[in-house]
């Protein structure tokens, strides 16, 4: 199973893991497992069309996976998959 | 019996006098003490020939025998002694400066150093200087440099704090807020006597007392699209410590035009983000997020609560980065975003790439107008376009 780590804003989502373990072959399938365990996540991760939301930035690893294959990125168990929105505070 | 040859008096001047003459033009200016207190400060076209060296060098330093030649040393001992020594070698208009440049300097007249530092920034950055990778010419750059902090309150205050203590020469504070008791908790630059003023006015009171060397701007005013291009220009780093996404990427994209460096940190509970946007040799603020999330997703300090250390230890990760651009050293952290979490001690470093096709720094961006700065692009039709 690999590894999400989750940002701060979604962590009540998560009753506050700060980390989750998710079983999939690819991103995509990672994510979903995620929103299916903590429904209350799939809102701010998807947008309507089943894409990743513009503004959440998702990393396999250290790599963003838009310079990937997106949600078709493969995954290992080994790896870890970051959500990362922006924060703005200072 | 022939009438006793007086020993010919040295002619001794005040240093105003030897100001005025100076300025009259024509005189010869020596300085007879020693390279290191020469290199501390001397008179502006002052030629250094040491005491021991004056009879193999003044041929050189003042060729002409008959014109009028002033010498002056620390304290206007030695400069009398090489005095008379040039009068035996058959110079004829020989002064020496009375008091010497200690006197010169009392009396308010201008000196200049070889180094560029005074005695007591020498002794101030003196654990800068040792550092090779520093030395006296990183410590001139840093006293030599423009830095500009947007916000004076979480990230901005220490930040703030450790670049006055380096000897950054001017340090440009944002904000147009008031210092408040809750502010007290993490933003260390100000104090509870501080309470109610502004917080530029109090980050410049800490950081006359540390560091007078400082020169702190205070921008107290809200920072738009009317004002920022002409404020950017005039620093050469910025800071980005705001606490709202609209500030962030209006910097963004008028830093990205100004081909000025920013470094770029957040905070939010136990967990900070910090990276270096130099335009075009690396990505900016907007390849790494082409939007701002929607307002759920993105709460502030003060809804949502941070660690007070938080904003230290982001806080200096920026003094870092504003202190490896200034001096050139080191690797900054373009292309890279590091995220720390306080609660398990953990760095995680993240590549951020260049967007080719991104609508501030892309190959193919267009030339904007101010009042476009900060603003989102039609996606769809810059895409299409």
């Amino acid at each position: 199973m690999a590894t999400i780590r989750i940002p701060p804003v979604l962590r009540q989502q998560t009753g506050g893991q700060t980390e989750v373990e998710a079983a999939g072959s690819n991103v995509g399938e990672v994510l979903r497992a995620l929103t299916a365990e903590h429904p209350a996540t799939e809102e701010q991760l998807f947008g309507p069309d089943g894409e990743l939301n513009r503004y959440v930035n998702v990393y396999l690893n250290d790599e963003d996976v838009r310079v990937l294959q997106g949600l078709e990125t493969a995954v290992k168990d080994s790896d870890t998959v970051i959500i990362m929105p922006a924060m703005a505070g200072g | 019996m022939a009438p006793t040859q007086m020993k010919q008096r040295v002619e001794e001047i005040e240093p105003f006098e030897a100001a005025q003459e100076i300025e009259g033009g024509d005189v010869v200016l020596v300085d007879t003490r020693e390279p290191h207190e020469y290199q501390e400060a001397h008179l502006e076209n002052g030629r250094l020939v040491p005491p021991g060296l004056l009879a193999d060098e003044i041929a050189e330093a003042a060729p002409d025998k008959s014109a009028r030649t002033i010498l002056y040393c620390r304290t206007g001992n030695r400069s009398f002694l090489a005095a008379e020594q040039l009068e035996a070698l058959g110079y004829t208009d020989v002064a020496s400066m009375a008091g010497g440049i200690l006197a010169w300097q009392e009396q308010g007249l201008p000196v200049v150093a070889a180094s560029g530092m005074t005695a007591e920034q020498r002794d101030r950055y003196s654990r800068h200087t040792l550092l090779p990778e520093v030395g006296v010419d990183g410590q001139l750059k840093m006293l030599n440099a423009k830095v500009l902090l947007i916000g004076a309150g979480g990230l901005g205050a220490p930040t703030a704090l450790y670049l006055a203590a380096a000897g950054i020469g001017t340090l440009g504070l944002v904000d147009d807020d008031v210092v408040d008791a809750s502010n007290l908790q993490r933003q260390v630059i100000h104090n509870t006597e501080r309470i109610g003023r502004p917080k530029t006015e109090s980050a410049r009171l800490t950081i006359e007392a540390l560091n007078p060397d400082v020169d702190v701007v205070e921008h107290n005013f809200r920072l738009d699209s009317s004002n920022i291009v002409e404020l950017l220009s005039e620093y050469d780093v910025i800071v980005d410590g705001a606490d709202n996404f609209p500030t962030r990427y209006l910097l963004n994209d008028a830093s990205v035009r100004l081909r000025k460096p920013v470094v770029s940190a957040s905070i939010l509970s136990f967990d900070g983000q910090i990276s270096t946007f130099v335009p075009h040799e690396g990505p900016c603020y907007r390849c790494l997020y082409p939007t701002p999330p929607p307002a759920e997703l993105a709460p502030s300090c003060s809804a949502n609560g941070v660690l007070g250390v938080m904003a230290g230890q982001m806080g200096l990760l920026q003094a870092n980065e504003v202190l490896k651009l200034v001096l050139g050293i080191g690797e900054p952290l373009v292309g890279r975003l590091l995220l720390y979490e306080a609660l398990s001690t953990r760095f995680t470093e993240l590549k951020v790439r260049r967007d080719p096709n991104c609508p501030i720094c892309g190959d193919n961006a267009p030339d904007i107008p101010d009042s476009e700065l900060g603003k989102f692009p039609d996606y769809e039709a810059f895409c299409a376009g």
